[in-house]
């Protein structure tokens, strides 16, 4: 039985439609997690009551089902407050993303808060989301980005941030959880070296909401974003967390309806937070559902999570590493959800492809951050990512179809 | 040979194999055993954009016909490459703009002819095609 030595009581697999599929003939082995998760029926059912029942826009509207409507979309926004246990629900902002949510930062934050020739401090494992609007934000100024060095391309030189955070960068942005290797940056370590030196911190959490318990306020960061298509949600819904001294400070993003207090011809008065960022009609169906997803990832809890992510990774781990012939990029703790490798002599895209062809879903290539693989001296790696409907079973035939690449290629 | 009688070939080739590991087992002899190009003439200019292993292809007009040296980095996208090459080298450039690749249908791989497929085939047939064409308006 799949799932009897874990701790996720009982077969949460039967809530996930899509993966009662084939492909290629075989049972699907959905490892691709890290780039999306696939939706429990509960998320699939809101999004279908939301737009039979519920669907109006929100906010001024003085019929009964627009307020229905935004009273079910301003309870989404508690129920992230309470998940990430921030303090006030106005420091929730909605947005498409993680991607979003840190362009609006880079965007506010850039114009306001960046000095001319200002530093911004980031990690060489960053997302290219967590680089590129910090690249454009930083031209605009004419400043520059500086890296926290990373020891064996493994962990973050911890001195080494020390000395850069006491050169007082304008902000530093790090990566909760590490999309190629798994590994679980020092957060609040950092967070704390960064106050110390008046620094403010963005956390993206992109890869660590569905598997870690998040505290901003334990954190104490001043930013955190992460997307919900990642944690069991739909597509084009994400938060930004902001401390409300700090996104009472920020200018607007967008321009708009619903960001405004009061227009008149010549100048507006903007809305108070939340709303001063989120410009338009919102993603209300799907801030609905990320609310749903947070439900679900509760009802089943956090221990159980970390318990049945830390049993596949083992697994995982000592199997393929048992295969011999492997690198094994950061495959130690602390870490969680993904374990990146290569096949030694084979590129990771023909390892993929085979895997393809036995009906295992991973990833392949530079996963969107190519500064990391240059460090690494390598041009991608083969990712599986696990989500809590994974199991050991799965990582045994992943292992299989590794060994039967690693014979079938060299 | 004719550009036919090759592409009947490769079919009765890869249809003969019911497994698909055979047939990918013949894809990469096929990448093994195409002749590699010297890192000399991987030049960027010969470099395919866009895949997620990387292709290099050459082209040369001998006597009115068009040869191709090819390589990748990942064998499987070279197999794919020798495949091209085995049908298309050595045929003149209007016979290589004439000829239709309906043929991968037929051998079980149009799963990699996708274009938002990143192993590039598509990318390959484009550059062949787009060799023959430059020859064709040399003349």
């Amino acid at each position: 039985m799949p799932y009897e030595n874990n701790t996720i009581n009982r077969n949460i697999r039967t809530d996930f439609p899509l993966l009662e599929q084939t492909v290629h003939g075989r049972p699907l082995i959905y490892l691709d997690n890290a780039a999306t998760t696939q939706k429990p029926k509960v998320v699939l059912d809101a999004m279908y009551r939301y737009y039979a029942s519920l669907n109006s826009n929100i906010h001024r509207g003085v019929h009964s089902l627009s307020q229905q409507a935004t009273t079910a979309h301003e309870a989404a926004r508690e129920t992230v407050r309470d998940f990430i246990h921030a303090a006030e629900a106005e420091e929730i902002v909605f947005t498409r993303g993680t991607t979003e949510s840190i362009n609006l930062l880079a965007q506010t934050f850039g114009t306001a808060f960046l000095p001319q020739g200002g530093t911004v401090l980031l990690s060489p494992m960053e997302h290219h989301s967590n680089l590129v609007p910090w690249q454009e934000a930083v031209s605009r100024k004419g400043g520059r980005l500086a890296y926290i060095p990373m020891t064996d391309g493994q962990y973050l030189d911890m001195q080494a941030a020390e000395s850069l955070l006491a050169q007082k960068p304008a902000l530093l942005t790090i990566a909760h959880v590490s999309n190629v290797l798994g590994r679980i940056n020092p957060v609040k370590e950092l967070i704390r070296m960064a106050h110390a030196h008046d620094v403010p911190v963005l956390v993206d959490g992109a890869q660590a909401v569905a598997h870690l318990p998040v505290d901003v306020q334990d954190l104490d960061c001043d930013f955190y974003c992460f997307s919900g298509h990642k944690m069991y949600a739909p597509m084009g819904i994400g938060v930004l967390y902001g401390k409300k001294s700090w996104l009472e400070k920020l200018p607007p993003y967008q321009f708009g309806g619903e960001m405004i207090s009061e227009v008149r011809l010549y100048e507006s008065d903007y809305n108070r937070l939340p709303f001063k960022f989120e410009a338009g009609t919102p993603a209300v169906a799907e801030a609905i559902c990320l609310a749903e997803a947070i439900r679900y990832l509760q009802s089943i809890g956090f221990e159980a999570v970390q318990t049945h992510d830390r049993l596949l990774l083992d697994a995982a781990t000592e199997s393929l590493s048992a295969l011999g012939g492997l690198d094994i990029y950061a495959s130690d703790q602390p870490k969680c959800g993904v374990i990146s490798f290569n096949i030694q002599g084979a590129h990771h895209y023909d390892v993929g492809v085979i895997l393809d062809q036995m009906g295992i879903a991973v990833r392949t290539g530079h996963h969107c951050a190519q500064p990391l693989m240059g460090l690494l001296g390598i041009s991608g790696t083969v990712r599986a990512s696990f989500a809590i409907y994974n199991t050991l079973d799965e990582v045994e035939k992943l292992v299989e179809a590794v060994r039967k690449a690693k014979a079938m290629l060299l | 040979m004719e550009v036919e009688e090759k592409i009947s070939q490769l079919i009765k080739q890869f249809s003969a194999l019911e497994d698909w590991t055979d047939r990918y087992a013949l894809l990469i002899d096929m990448g093994k055993s195409l002749p590699l190009l010297p890192d000399a003439e991987k030049s960027e200019k010969l470099l395919i954009k866009g895949c997620q292993s990387r292709v290099w292809i050459k082209a040369e007009l001998q006597d009115g016909k068009v040869f191709f040296k090819a390589d990748s980095d990942a064998v499987i996208t070279k197999g794919m490459a020798a495949l091209l090459l085995h049908v298309f080298s050595g045929q003149s450039p209007q016979t290589i703009l004439d000829t239709p690749v309906d043929f991968l249908d037929q051998i079980g791989l149009k799963e990699h002819l996708s274009p938002t497929r990143s192993n590039g085939l598509n990318d390959m047939i484009k550059q062949i095609k787009l060799y023959a064409l430059a020859f064709n308006l040399q003349k």
